[in-house]
């Protein structure tokens, strides 16, 4: 078990980040290119097309790592294991970040082809309750940090924000809402022509290396912590 | 392998979940008319009695060759492609507020078909292609 020792995980933690790093940019500069140049027109919306490309691959991701957060925080509850803690809390500020970031581009996307900034239909307002519920997560961990209670509260929020999720997910199925059907289905095919749907594609992995890159440092930021509080072991 | 505390825990859990789940059951039934962002045509339709001073919001298809302009002043039929609403509007339209495109209409209805709309939002379906794409779906037709 010497791979989990603090020298050799930070050792790792860092060749992540510099591999990272090294194909990031690149990355980035063909998923943008496809993006905003490459890819055509929408028929309807013209270039308001391009802010799904963000959209899109925000949504996906602020709704994958609040699901990771539950498991990962209900296991925490159950079992007790200390390095899901610091994983959790080291996730949790960028789910934040990118439902917001679907929140307010989904904004700017409904001013020209709705005619709204925002509606209280179901779709946005489940998103606005994750949204709430990220928010509460990352204060609990402020203010009960290092209070007995604190694996309780966390489970008792993702177990709330973990219903919540299907209901974001299905809310566009089950009733009427201004926010549109899901585009790509799991099973059959999508209805996003294929020219489109290589840069949602590109920028859905640029925007992924970024998540792993932001986690990865606050993982070791938390690690280091934990180190200089002079716990030999995870 | 799972030890007795572990075993609590999960029980505690558990319990949590399922009281969780019966709340917001009962929320959603009491909230159930709430959820819902427009009505149709149809469900309009069937009312019993119209409220004159409530907003309601309607959704559907625009019907075709039925937009009417004078002025400022836009009229135009909603349709389910069952029942059919007649929308007056005055000013600005939504971009993509056209002809056999989705609509939500915000305002008053003064009988069971006709309605004075406050506000227009454009509904967008989930259809995203280029527009070469669109004429070649068209000429199939």
């Amino acid at each position: 078990m010497d791979f989990f020792s603090f020298g050799n995980i930070i050792v790792y933690i860092d060749k992540f980040i510099k591999f990272i790093n090294s194909i990031f940019f690149l990355v980035l500069i063909i998923g943008l290119s496809f993006a905003l140049i490459i890819s055509p027109i929408d028929y309807l919306q013209g270039d308001a097309v391009r802010i799904m490309y963000v959209h899109v691959p925000s949504a996906w991701i602020g709704l994958s790592i609040f699901s990771i957060i539950a498991i990962g925080t209900l296991f925490n509850f159950v079992f007790k294991i200390k390095n899901l803690y610091l994983f959790v809390k080291s996730l949790a500020p960028i789910g934040l970040l990118f439902t917001c970031l679907a929140i307010v581009t989904g904004s700017l996307w409904g001013k020209p082809t709705w005619g709204t900034w925002w509606a209280w239909d179901a779709r946005l307002t489940s998103m606005l309750i994750l949204m709430l519920f990220y928010v509460f997560f990352i204060i609990t961990f402020k203010i009960f940090k290092d209070s007995e209670k604190l694996p309780q509260i966390l489970s008792a929020i993702s177990i709330l924000g973990a219903i919540n999720i299907p209901i974001i997910k299905y809310s566009v199925e089950w009733w009427s809402t201004l926010h549109q059907p899901a585009s790509i289905k799991i099973i059959g095919t999508s209805s996003i022509h294929s020219s489109m749907l290589v840069p949602l594609f590109l920028m859905l992995l640029v925007l992924l290396l970024y998540c792993a890159l932001i986690f990865l440092m606050k993982y070791k930021t938390e690690i280091i912590k934990i180190k200089k509080k002079n716990i030999k072991r995870l | 392998m799972l030890t007795k505390k572990i075993k609590t825990r999960l029980f505690f859990l558990s319990s949590v979940i399922f009281i969780t789940l019966l709340f917001l059951a009962f929320i959603y039934f009491s909230l159930k008319e709430n959820i819902l962002y427009f009505k149709t045509p149809s469900e309009i339709s069937i009312v019993d009695e119209i409220q004159n001073n409530s907003k309601i919001r309607v959704g559907g298809m625009v019907k075709k060759d039925s937009i009417q302009q004078n002025n400022k002043e836009i009229k135009f039929i909603l349709t389910d492609y069952k029942k059919e609403l007649i929308v007056v509007y005055n000013g600005a339209v939504p971009n993509l507020f056209s002809e056999e495109r989705g609509a939500v209409v915000e305002g008053k209805l003064n009988d069971k078909s006709y309605l004075i709309a406050d506000r227009i939002l454009a509904k967008h379906d989930e259809n995203y292609m280029p527009p070469e794409m669109k004429k070649i779906f068209e000429n199939a037709k």
